[in-house]
């Protein structure tokens, strides 16, 4: 049955359902609802524990916490406070701790505002902590999918042993779609070789981030990236709509993906032959195909709610091949369907 | 031959690295002993800090994490919400816990967390190299307050026992000194107290302990004694600072 849901109590519901009834946050807007949802729901359940953190520094060092004694757990925030938590994500990544953690986007640098934005994308795909690691993320675009990619991040958290974000919107997480949600999405995974939970009948686990040797450190990061290196083979996702005989090639992920899905149907009207690619993974990028898209594409254009960022991953991925434009709102505004139309002529 | 005096189970066989003279082995010791002798090392996870204590989990036989800078009180937020049923220790240093993670300790404390906080003050930072710490007192020289602590520039000490002691809801507040035999015994009395009264379910506890650096106070291990008594000890008062429930605080 399909549920009129917020993307914010979306995502709220798929984690609870997902087994993670730990949350630990921190109100900013335009998140808040989360938090709210969490902590009506969390103490009624078993188990489950809401706690509001005295900042993002402190709700990302609970997730640390709180995964480690084997169970799942999660966090939200928008984009400051996603800067906040960089210095704990790299720690769980370098604990190889499973943890989720939700970026509703907003506008920025600094306060910036509260309105929808994908500027962040650079802090959640190329590092945005310090040292060597790899955050898998993943983009929505629709509520339902809200829903469905913060099951998957759980999945996925578990399945590699590293951090999972995903990255969202104001718009996602504010504006209400039907959803449909399981009763439950198993979780069915064997921590006891590592989780912390007393050394009864065993020898003691550790968890820890710190390697003292050269040598050690640096087999420390090749196994590591060893298990990017699988998540790049196995975990790619996107969507592709109308680019079997593609010649102009949109590239745009989240909200974005919807306006030039409409902007593809408006120039396909007027004969062009337009297609989108929409990565579903901003890490592992779908880089192959956009290679592959290349032999008829004569060019490319990347939309984002921003000044340009994923677009310098479409240019590696594509690599001098064919032209790669860039049409990007920033600010909190939307790109059009007539705009990214727009865009497009110009070059045909 | 009977064997009198052993090394505590929930100790590993290993040597610390810590420098002669240090109070960190002492109290390592003095937490291992209470763990055993309340029965509580198969459910005991230890929170190591980022300091010379940084290695922590090489000595405890119990479950252990390491924690970033400051942040132990918030991992063992996470770790007590996750599972009440285990027993949860941070060990934390000045810098750690009076610096870098004052708005953790403060909250853990205020949410009163059911959990246990072994706060080593020295007055110094000493991992990095004997830097100011937010504890180092009036007239203290350290790598960066070579003149000595200036308190036009630098401010004064930060009383972390007073301080959590304004809040309401903290069980057990305690500061001690591994000054003297006497000293160590109320120790390892506040340490095993404190674990007991968490093992009960009675709320946060808090034992402050003041310890030697001899090395970076660049002083023999007799003299930093001294040193302890006549200047550390004076600003930094011992002594109970909470024994109630929130309900009953006096």
């Amino acid at each position: 049955m399909k549920t009129l849901m917020k993307g914010n109590e979306a995502l709220s519901e798929a984690a609870i359902r997902s087994g993670a009834t730990l949350y630990f946050g921190y109100p900013i807007t335009p998140q808040n609802e989360v938090a709210e949802y969490m902590s009506r729901r969390l103490p009624t359940i078993p188990g489950g524990a809401y706690i509001q953190a005295e900042t993002e520094v402190a709700a990302i060092n609970m997730v640390y916490g709180a995964v480690s004694a084997g169970r799942r757990a999660l966090t939200t925030s928008s984009s400051p406070g996603i800067s906040l938590m960089a210095e704990g994500i790299s720690y769980l990544a370098g604990a190889e701790l499973p943890a989720v953690v939700i970026n509703i986007m907003r506008g920025g640098p600094g306060l910036g505002n509260i309105n929808p934005e994908q500027a962040d994308y650079f802090q959640a795909v190329k590092g945005g902590g310090h040292g060597s690691y790899r955050l898998i993320v993943l983009a929505p675009s629709s509520v339902q999918e809200m829903a469905d990619l913060t099951v998957l991040a759980f999945t996925l958290a578990d399945r590699y042993r590293n951090p999972v974000m995903v990255v969202a919107d104001g718009n996602l997480g504010q504006m209400m779609e039907p959803v449909e949600l399981a009763e439950r999405y198993p979780d069915d995974v064997d921590r006891s070789t590592w989780a912390l939970t007393g050394a009864k009948g065993r020898p003691g686990h550790t968890i820890t981030s710190i390697y003292l040797e050269a040598d050690e450190m640096e087999a420390y990061i090749h196994k590591l990236y060893a298990k990017y290196d699988e998540a790049e083979r196995a975990e790619v996702r996107y969507e592709e709509y109308l680019t079997g005989d593609a010649e102009a090639v949109l590239v745009a992920y989240g909200i974005v993906s919807r306006v030039a899905r409409s902007a593809v149907d408006e120039l396909r009207a007027l004969g062009i032959k337009a297609g989108m690619v929409r990565p579903v993974t901003l890490w592992p990028f779908p880089k192959a195909i956009l290679q592959q898209l290349a032999d008829r594409a004569r060019f490319y254009l990347v939309c984002e709610m921003s000044m340009g960022q994923m677009v310098e991953d479409v240019l590696l991925a594509l690599n001098g091949r064919r032209p790669v434009h860039f049409y990007g709102r920033s600010g909190g505004n939307v790109p059009t369907p007539a705009e990214i139309v727009a865009e497009v002529r110009k070059r045909v | 031959m009977q064997k009198v005096f052993e090394r505590p189970k929930s100790l590993n066989d290993k040597a610390f690295h810590y420098c002669p003279g240090c109070g960190h082995g002492i109290v390592h010791r003095m937490l291992a002993e209470a763990i055993d002798e309340l029965g509580l090392q198969e459910r005991t996870i230890v929170i190591s800090p980022v300091g010379c204590s940084v290695f922590a989990y090489w000595y405890f036989a119990t479950d252990n994490v390491q924690a970033a800078h400051g942040r132990a009180p918030a991992v063992g937020t996470g770790l007590k919400r996750a599972n009440p049923d285990s027993i949860v220790i941070s060990y934390q240093g000045d810098g750690d816990l009076a610096s870098s993670g004052t708005a953790e300790i403060i909250h853990a404390a205020a949410r009163g967390e059911n959990f246990t906080v072994i706060f080593i003050n020295n007055a110094i930072y000493g991992m990095t190299g004997g830097q100011m710490a937010p504890t180092t007192l009036v007239g203290q020289a350290s790598a960066t307050s070579p003149y000595g602590r200036d308190p036009k520039f630098a401010g004064y000490p930060l009383h972390v026992c007073e301080m959590l002691a304004t809040i309401k809801a903290p069980r057990y507040i305690e500061r001690t000194s591994l000054n003297n035999v006497a000293n160590l015994t109320r120790t390892k009395r506040a340490v095993k107290k404190a674990l007991d009264l968490q093992q009960k379910g009675e709320g946060f506890t808090f034992v402050e302990v003041l310890a030697m650096c001899p090395t970076n106070w660049g002083v023999d291990p007799c003299e930093a004694v001294d040193w302890m008594e006549a200047s550390l000890m004076p600003e930094y008062p011992l002594g109970v600072f909470r024994d109630a429930r929130p309900g009953e605080v006096k």
